[in-house]
């Protein structure tokens, strides 16, 4: 199944099995706005429940935080990571805090469901995915699913959570094809990083579509004798290191590759995390971070290719790293 | 639908007008005197947060609406539990006129654990879930399209209850009111929109932050029904709630009242807010005289000259109940540390 059909699923389980699901957004009746992860879902299960919306992200945002605290589990779609920014108030100042600032046992269970789907020309306004800006936030759960399975299992996750969670998925895997099981109820606090490929000699950190990109240099620097363990992160707040710590006490050598700017990144936070667990010395070489440059999204085709990191760059940093290992 | 031509507040901002007793004929005398305890615990109560305040014991930023009592008690007059209200950084009076209890107001703005807020909230972010209040926060607007949200909630739920969203006149120059608005009156939602006007944002006056004073003609704009009233007469503020509750409840539909008021003391603090300006010092002496609690008192004493007995003693119960809620939540304890980090999420991870 492909990881977009995976997520239809996902929207088609909790929908049938959970009467308090609704979903509500932008484009949610259209393709052109979601792919094919919302299928047919409003005929389905109605139009009361699957809400196409003006065009007006903060209020709908805000209307989706308030069903959530009146016993519904709203999933929130905005069709793009940069649209959703007009609803920062909702959910960073609001959703995020609201169950602290109420002193506890004041839930929200929303999930805020944004896509990264860039390329193509699209430009500064139509590519971002800031991971990291909202796993900086304590109150969010950050999830972005790499794989089919995971498409569909964390949106499943997140929408039974009682806490508001940011589900993130990306248009460039939508046609991914891996096998993925019946849906199940999954527990969020049951799940974190996941090491997706086992290896000796390199700890490749990744997410998203970039998990797929060091999937990818793993596969091919196998048959040059280096053995690459590719982790998943799959869940960035709270972020729970300790896969990557093992993974890196073995390996003693790790690279991070993001679909976004390296500055105050993931790359920094998966890094550090492991130098404090592990002490200075662990690393038999420096470490590396891949990511975007350093620059809003251009838009003319040769650019976009230099813009987005690629697998032939990670396998030279990987080798590089092979070479100056003092192990 | 015919849309009206756009009007101003008129006399209604005038302090010398609209000061006469209200009138009472036709109302349940125990209903009213009731209205009469909820006001008079809303002023007394703030005025023991000011002195609090004033003395440093109080530190959290308490912005007070006295002066304003009416509106939050002819409003909650019409409520009922399960009703969903929201209110904003000056919701002292609605979390009391929902009948909250006031030590978890007191013990909350002390920042002590059995406030209503478990003293994370402080003055600006109350709760009391089992009285209809899900909760109040300070960002200006924010618990607008929550309060639509709940709107939404209660529609699918299939019952007659109501959303209700109490806001400010300065809330009003945020985009998201009118995207509230809109999502509102296009989804058919039951939510009663509150906007005490008491022409003040902070400091500065609506005449130099609009185009017009009333604000009515945006629900006008959206096609929702309105009404605009005096809200320092409470028998006023009360019987237009209940026609506008009355379309929400029953045709499942949006409305918005406006109340114009006035605020006797600062944006924040309790000083009185004479320093911002000529027009706030000249006009605080006149607005006391349109005193919504008196007027009340007045209308009352026409119909029946003994009841002076009855706000006696409210008064008495009301200091009674306040010093009694105040010496509990005096002795309360701070919230535990280890609470900082344990609530950041509901759901324990395994």
């Amino acid at each position: 199944m492909q990881y977009g059909e995976a997520i239809r699923n996902g929207f088609n389980y909790l929908l049938d099995s959970d009467k308090s699901v609704i979903v509500i957004g932008q484009g949610l009746w259209s393709p052109w706005y979601v792919g094919d992860t919302m299928r047919d879902l409003e005929k389905i299960y109605g139009t009361q429940r699957v809400i196409d919306t003006p065009v007006s992200e903060l209020a709908c945002t805000g209307a989706g935080v308030g069903a959530a605290l009146c016993g519904y589990r709203p999933i929130v779609t905005h069709p793009r990571v940069d649209f959703a920014l007009l609803a920062t108030d909702q959910m960073v100042n609001q959703a995020a805090k609201w169950n602290s600032m109420f002193g506890g046992n004041s839930p929200v269970p929303v999930v805020f469901r944004m896509i990264v789907n860039r390329g193509g020309e699209q430009g500064a306004q139509h590519s971002q995915s800031l991971y990291s800006w909202f796993a900086h936030i304590p109150g969010l759960r950050v999830v972005v699913p790499s794989t089919p399975q995971d498409a569909q299992d964390l949106l499943i996750a997140a929408t039974l959570c009682d806490d508001p969670v940011v589900y993130i998925d990306d248009r460039w895997l939508y046609e991914i094809d891996d096998e993925v099981t019946e849906p199940k109820s999954v527990d969020l606090s049951t799940q974190g990083p996941k090491v997706l490929r086992e290896g000796k000699d390199i700890t490749l950190v990744g997410l998203s579509w970039t998990t797929k990109l060091l999937m990818d240099a793993a596969q091919r620097l196998e048959g040059e004798g280096i053995s690459c363990e590719v982790v998943d992160l799959r869940v960035l707040n709270p972020l729970d290191a300790s896969a990557i710590i093992k993974s890196v006490a073995k390996t003693t050598k790790l690279l991070v590759a993001e679909g976004d700017w390296i500055s105050y990144g993931i790359g920094s936070e998966v890094i550090t995390r492991v130098i404090e667990n592990l002490g200075p010395k662990v690393l038999s070489a420096a470490p590396r971070r891949h990511g975007l440059a350093d620059a809003p999204a251009p838009t003319s085709k040769p650019l976009e290719g230099i813009y987005y990191p690629h697998v032939d760059d990670v396998i030279k940093s990987i080798k590089k790293m092979m070479e100056t290992s003092q192990k | 639908m015919k849309i009206s031509h756009y009007e101003g507040l008129g006399t209604l901002r005038l302090p010398e007008e609209h000061r006469q007793p209200v009138k009472t004929a036709g109302f349940d005398v125990k209903q009213l005197i009731g209205w009469h305890r909820s006001m008079v615990l809303i002023r007394r109560v703030e005025e023991v947060i000011a002195d609090l305040v004033e003395s440093g014991e109080v530190r959290c930023p308490c912005h007070l609406a006295i002066g304003q009592e009416a509106v939050a008690v002819g409003v909650a007059s019409g409520l009922f539990a399960d009703d969903k209200c929201f209110g904003a950084h000056r919701s002292h009076s609605h979390y009391l006129a929902l009948g909250a209890p006031v030590e978890g107001l007191l013990a909350e703005v002390l920042g002590r654990s059995t406030g209503c807020s478990g003293g994370f909230g402080g003055s600006m972010h109350l709760k009391a879930p089992e009285f209809g209040l899900v909760g109040t926060v300070p960002i200006v607007g924010a618990t607008i399209p929550i309060a639509v949200g709940a709107a939404l909630a209660l529609k699918l739920d299939g019952e007659n209850f109501v959303a209700v969203s109490f806001l400010g006149d300065g809330a009003t120059e945020e985009g998201v009111f009118h995207e509230s608005l809109n999502l509102a009156a296009s989804m058919k939602l039951p939510v009663l929109f509150v906007i005490e006007n008491n022409l003040y944002a902070s400091h500065l006056h609506i005449d130099y932050r609009q185009p017009g004073d009333s604000l009515v003609r945006y629900a006008d704009a959206h096609h929702i029904a309105r009404e605009l009233v005096d809200g320092n007469n409470i028998v006023d503020v009360a019987q237009a709630t209940n026609r506008l509750l009355t379309i929400a409840r029953t045709e499942r539909r949006p409305a918005v009242l406006e109340a114009v008021t006035y605020r006797w003391r600062g944006h924040v603090g309790h000083r009185e807010d004479i320093d911002v300006g000529v027009e706030r010092q000249h006009n605080l002496p006149s607005w006391k005289q349109r005193d919504p609690i008196s007027r009340l008192e007045q209308g009352l004493l026409i119909a029946n000259s003994k009841l002076e007995d009855e706000f006696v003693k409210n008064r008495n119960e009301v200091d009674l109940e306040i010093a009694e809620a105040l010496s509990r939540a005096r002795s309360a304890p701070y919230p535990d540390a280890s609470e900082l980090l344990r609530i950041v999420y509901h759901q324990r991870n395994s």
